[in-house]
């Protein structure tokens, strides 16, 4: 039996080794979508079936636990000969959705850890690439319906070979992505990260033996399981159910529905999705992979202090996705998986759970990245340029404050460009940039404020795309409190304003110099009876503009 | 006896003085308890207490946290933000985060509210032509509203103001026609990039302030003028120099992180002395540690600095980066029984269970005291109550004796504190086997020796006295003067001869300020340095030059140089971009004479302990206590040993030599396997 202590110290020594490959990762990294907005996360994962011993904490949040299925698929492969067998110095690289994995764009690299000529481990990162081809650039279409449309689909082959980048592969990929010649940067950073953790680990094997190490990995898979079984202990007996609806698909419009039921059993908590809305024809599908990982997403902000390991997954089951629209078979587009639906599943668990331990959620957060995409020709410059706006949106109330303003989406946590870096590069003007004003949700603690702003086009033609949620219903209110204010998308062309038909969802649409469009994001939802506001906080917020007196007086009974 | 330096620092718990006297190296202390808010009281009973003639003072060097309380305290002066239609929610919306990675949970309060940001019509483009001409009398209409509600200081902030000031410099002229005193802030004047939210709440907290620091420098002058000091008061900056009281509240925001910026300023003078030039500084507090990373003698300075969530201040600092671990870090057991520590902490009050005020939770100075790392004279029976606390929350549960739980913590904790400080080399592209390890702070002796040992780092220094480095590095700063300016343009595109003019005018003004001091200097210099990257990229790289007149050629191939050395990348088909120039003009001050810094009387010939006492390492070990102002100057120890001092505790491991330099400096060999 293990000590404590070296359990403890072995514990944080591999999580080191995943933050050492964050940072490294991030660090070396060409695109901003890495290297500014941490899109990229990295793990180490079993030599057996790929399941998750440690995942780098600067990771971003929607890759929690998520890599592990497209390491058991590689594993899985390697076992029936569908796949090459590694030798040492070898890294595969996989980006296909259904083999384990998110949208296109999520592009994984993973290389075992050699020991005395068998694995021990694999260490595999993720890293957004900024295009991997298909039928928009960036891959986030609004109205793909097949996945051939969302770009190039990678099995798991190996992109080193012997610590050799295999050209062959590498010009294949390349002749199918947009801006290719800058690719190579990520890839060089991406491949480091994992050598820099192989190296990493190795020096942590020699000082504590590899067999104390492998003792001390099943021990914390069995003490993060009992951590996460501690905390479910928090919730009482019984069964809590929730409905997030995504406006629509993209393609057809009607509404999806991501039903939950959280039921507590003597294992864990089971969350049954089977009566959530069946595949759709639109880019909203999610696969299996980023379905499960975005309940763990979910959980992860509600008990931030269990470890991310296989472990704390275990008493969570998930089940009845089969034959919904969130376990989603290939040809199903899905792009809108990893930034839309993901957030939606999250937001489904948060308003079941949140009935069950109103002290520790908070009511919904706004639950959309906001993807405003502009692509266009700029006369100036002489070039082609694609823009893309992503927004947050208000956080929920919650039982001890208000919800935070403008947060980064749930799964995210970068920083939004500055408007002037926006100007600098592309021919645009923001007429505004302020507080989605009344959006809050109304509760004794109100849900944060989204964002407004207008962006005029200055020069050239462009087309306008949207791939955003919450157009139909606000972040949901809990306990007793109101939903955040809805996502509004208005397009001003030649003075008359347009909404698009799907309200949050919209491709190509074609402006001129002089066009604007409007976009503001959803507030927080509401927690807790707005009558029991404290009136003077109802004042504060008139006084600063935040409500109207009107809205005040509706959503509040103000006096004033 | 005339020409005497005065360092004084104030800490959250103590006034620390340091009076040297350049002509013989002879050296006062002094160290009272701060007074705050207003701290003037306690510099001036520390300069009482070291029996001072302020008539035989020439300089006095002050570093203060009256600005770094306010921010964290929200205790600001009323400000007003005069903004462009459309954007004054700006400083509300921030860069669109959350505090923590995971957790739904967090509050952000601006720096100025919502009802004191008032937008006036004008536009300029990101190339600074004007789209929108300013609207004066809506300027005026604004500036009369803040001050008629009681505003004392405003911030004029408006869009691209840094490609084109005309509006915000005409603005000013019109706010200052009715505003009451000189506290008016423009956006650019400070900070001269884009990045709206960066430069506004750079403004913003340099505005809110200013009132504060003012009033409180030239009281504190005033004071020290009527007991007879007869010249300039000069006062810390963050970037590690320091600037007249007359002015330094012009720029108010730079002595927001001055005190972290003393002790490294210190560690830089003390290493140079000491024929080491990569350090890695260590100060390790109650409730968290400062890490900074000294490369070739250098100070590392960063204009992008959070001093905390959504608070970035972007002027030139020195890059301190804070671990949330210091002594008071709580250790528990997790729902599963895993033994963590921190990153919650019982700070100074109710602060460690030894301390006995109150505190129930164990702690890592409880762990210390426990293992004997600590006297457990100074604690008396709070000692009983930290080993009750430890047997019952630790070690009882995890089946291990109280020393072994003990043990188990510090060991734990130092493993997180290396692995931070890894973070922060590795984040800065260094080895930190390169580097020694320049522990000071109440706590950091106790800990770097075990520390080094997990980073394999070979050699700790502990200066002569540890506890009193931050006015110290009063005493050591140079003069500084630093200049940023945006070029953002692909390098074959750049002009190559504004750039060199760019750099001669900065270099000149640099030097005009600097001569206006009234400070004695022995040479004065200037570092050049653009921060590049390759076109796509988001990450600078800064890259030093040696001089102020750069062809096109040498940024490019200075640059890759820098790339390859930081990822070990070369990529020839990509373009450079050249980001930003920078210059730093330094005024130095002749070199300090540091070795009367330890007391050379009453040093014995030999290593002598006064007693011995059992510490824990890895079971117990009867180690002498040798009392530090005893040992030979010439010393040569091996562990282990405890060596104390009036204000921290040294720790030397078993396996370790010890041994000193001229200015005192003990110098400890950590071997690794």
């Amino acid at each position: 039996m293990l000590d404590p202590v070296t359990l403890a110290v072995i514990q944080a020594g591999l999580q080191q080794v995943c933050d050492e490959m964050d940072l490294t990762f991030s660090r070396a990294a060409f695109s901003p979508v890495i290297a500014e907005a941490d899109d990229r996360s990295d793990g180490i994962y079993s030599a057996e079936d790929g399941s998750l011993i440690a995942q780098g904490s600067k990771g971003l949040p929607v890759f929690v636990g998520v890599m592990q299925f497209s390491t058991r698929t590689i594993v899985e492969r390697i076992r029936n000969g569908l796949t090459a067998a590694p030798e040492p110095g070898d890294i595969y690289i996989v980006n296909d959705p259904y083999l384990g994995g998110t949208h296109l764009m999520d592009v994984r690299f993973a290389m075992p850890v050699w020991r005395d000529g068998a694995i021990y481990c694999w260490l595999s990162n993720t890293g957004h690439w900024p295009d991997t081809g298909g039928m928009v650039p960036g891959g986030f279409s609004a109205s793909a319906i097949s996945a051939e449309q969302e770009g190039l689909r990678i099995p798991p082959v190996k992109l080193f070979k012997k610590g050799v980048l295999d050209t062959e592969i590498w010009q294949i990929i390349c002749s199918n992505i947009r801006v290719s010649d800058q690719r190579i940067g990520d890839v060089q950073a991406q491949a480091s990260a994992l050598l820099i953790g192989a190296e990493r680990l190795a020096v942590m094997l020699d000082r504590y033996g590899d067999a104390t190490v492998t003792e001390a990995i099943a021990e914390m898979r069995v003490r993060a399981a009992q951590q996460m079984r501690a905390m479910i202990g928090l919730i009482a007996d019984g069964s809590y159910s929730a409905t997030a609806i995504v406006d629509s698909d993209g393609v057809v419009n009607e509404p999806l529905k991501i039903a939950v039921t959280v039921s507590k059993t003597a294992g864990g908590l089971t969350f049954d999705f089977s009566k959530s809305s069946p595949p759709c024809m639109g880019p909203m599908n999610s696969v299996r992979a980023t379905t499960l990982s975005s309940v763990y997403l979910a959980m992860r902000h509600i008990f931030p202090d269990v470890p991310i390991s296989a472990g704390a997954f275990e008493p969570l089951a998930v089940i009845g996705i089969e034959g919904t629209f969130l376990d989603a078979r290939y040809p199903r587009p899905v792009s809108g998986c990893a930034a839309e639906v993901s957030q939606r599943i999250a937001e489904a668990v948060f308003a079941a759970l949140v009935q069950a331990i109103p002290d520790r959620v908070t009511a919904a957060p706004a639950g959309t990245s906001g993807n405003f995409g502009l692509g266009g020709h700029d006369p100036d410059s002489g070039q082609d340029y694609v823009m893309y706006q992503i927004s947050g949106g208000g956080y929920g109330g919650n039982a001890d404050h208000d919800g935070l303003s403008n947060g980064c989406s749930t799964i995210g946590i970068s920083k939004a460009p500055p408007v002037e870096i926006m100007e600098q590069k592309f021919p645009v003007l923001y007429r505004h940039y302020a507080l989605h004003e009344g959006s809050g949700g109304a509760g004794t603690h109100r849900g944060g404020f989204g964002l407004d702003y207008e962006i005029e086009l200055l020069r050239g033609q462009a087309r306008a795309s949207f791939v955003m949620d919450h157009g139909r219903t606000g972040p949901l209110g809990g306990q007793g409190g109101q939903d955040g204010g809805v996502n509004r998308v208005e397009v001003i062309r030649g003075g008359e304003t347009f909404v698009p038909p799907h309200l949050s969802k919209a491709q190509d649409i074609v402006l001129a110099p002089g066009d604007r469009v409007r976009v503001r994001t959803p507030g927080g939802g509401g927690f807790g009876d707005p009558l029991l506001r404290d009136p003077a906080l109802v004042a504060e917020d008139v006084r600063l503009g935040r409500y109207t007196a009107a809205q005040a007086r509706a959503l509040w009974n103000w006096p004033g | 006896m005339a020409g005497l330096v005065a360092g004084i620092d104030v800490g959250g718990t103590f006034t620390d003085l340091v009076i040297v006297d350049p002509a013989t190296g002879a050296v006062r202390l002094a160290k009272v308890p701060t007074t705050l808010p207003n701290q003037a009281p306690g510099v001036l009973s520390a300069l009482e207490e070291a029996g001072a003639d302020l008539a035989d003072i020439d300089l006095i060097v002050h570093g203060t946290t009256t600005t770094t309380n306010a921010v964290l305290e929200r205790t600001l002066a009323k400000t007003g933000l005069i903004t462009t239609l459309g954007f004054r929610d700006v400083l509300e919306l921030g860069r669109r985060t959350r505090p923590h990675a995971y957790g739904m949970h967090g509050v952000f309060v601006p720096i100025i509210p919502r009802d004191l940001r008032l937008e006036v019509p004008e536009r300029m483009d990101a190339r600074g032509s004007v789209l929108m001409p300013l609207d004066e009398a809506a300027v005026r209409k604004a500036a009369l509203r803040l001050r008629d509600v009681g505003c004392e200081s405003v911030v004029i902030h408006f869009l691209h103001a840094y490609a084109n000031p005309a509006h915000e410099r005409r603005a000013a002229d019109i706010v200052a026609e009715v505003w009451p005193n000189q506290h008016i802030t423009m956006g650019h004047a400070l900070l001269s990039e884009s990045r709206e939210y960066e430069r506004g709440v750079t403004a913003a907290v340099n505005a809110s302030v200013q009132p504060l620091l003012e009033r409180y420098v030239s009281r504190l002058a005033d004071q020290l003028a009527a007991r007879g000091y007869a010249h300039d008061l000069l006062v810390m900056n963050g970037n590690g120099g320091m600037v007249s009281a007359r002015s330094v509240s012009k720029e108010a925001v730079k002595t927001v992180m001055s005190g972290p910026a003393s002790g490294v300023m210190a560690a830089v003078a003390t290493g140079r002395r000491a024929g080491m030039t990569n350090l890695l500084t260590y100060d390790m507090g109650g409730t968290s540690t400062d890490v900074a990373m000294i490369k070739g003698g250098q100070a590392p300075v960063s204009n992008e600095i959070e001093v905390e969530y959504a608070m970035p201040i972007h002027v030139p600092m020195v890059d301190v980066r804070t671990v949330g671990a210091g002594g008071g870090s709580i250790a528990r057991l997790d729902a599963a029984g895993m033994l963590r520590v921190g990153p919650e902490s019982a700070g100074s009050s109710p602060g460690p269970v030894c301390y006995g005020r109150g505190g129930t939770r164990v702690t890592i100075s409880d762990a210390n005291l426990l293992l004997g790392r600590l006297p457990a004279a100074r604690f008396g029976q709070a000692a009983e109550a930290a080993r009750a606390a430890m047997a019952e929350q630790i070690a009882t549960p995890l089946g291990l004796s109280v020393e072994q739980a003990a043990e188990a913590v510090v060991r734990i904790a130092n493993i997180h504190m290396a692995g931070a400080i890894r973070m922060v080399s590795i984040s800065m592209g260094a080895d930190p086997r390169d580097f020694a390890l320049f522990a000071f702070g109440g706590a950091g002796p106790l800990h770097a020796v075990a520390l080094a040992r997990e980073l394999a780092v070979p050699t700790v220094l502990i200066p002569a006295r540890p506890g009193i480095t931050n006015a110290l590095g009063c005493v050591v700063a140079d003069l500084r003067q630093d200049f940023v300016r945006t070029v953002n343009r692909p390098l074959d595109t750049v002009d190559i001869d504004t750039v060199q003019a760019i750099f001669a005018e900065q270099d000149a003004e640099g030097r005009r300020l600097i001569g206006a001091e009234k400070i004695r200097l022995a040479a004065v210099r200037t570092e050049f340095s653009v921060d590049m990257q390759f076109v796509g990229q988001t990450h600078l790289l800064r890259v030093a030059l040696p001089d102020g007149t750069p062809s096109r050629d040498d940024l490019q191939r200075l640059f890759e140089a820098t790339y390859h050395d930081r990822f070990r990348v070369t990529l020839p088909t990509i373009k450079a971009n050249l980001v930003n120039l920078n210059v730093s003009v330094i005024g130095e001050r002749p070199e300090m004479d540091l070795s009367a810094l330890i007391d050379r009387s009453g040093r014995k010939a030999t290593a002598v302990a006064g007693t011995s006492r059992p510490v824990w390492f890895d079971g117990w070990v009867d180690t002498p206590v040798y009392w530090r102002d005893h040992l030979p100057l010439n010393l040569d120890l091996s562990g282990p040993a405890i060596i104390e001092q009036m204000d921290t505790t040294i720790v030397i491991d078993p396996g370790c030599r010890v041994s000193s330099d001229p200015d005192g400096n003990l110098i400890v060999q950590v071997p690794h396997a």
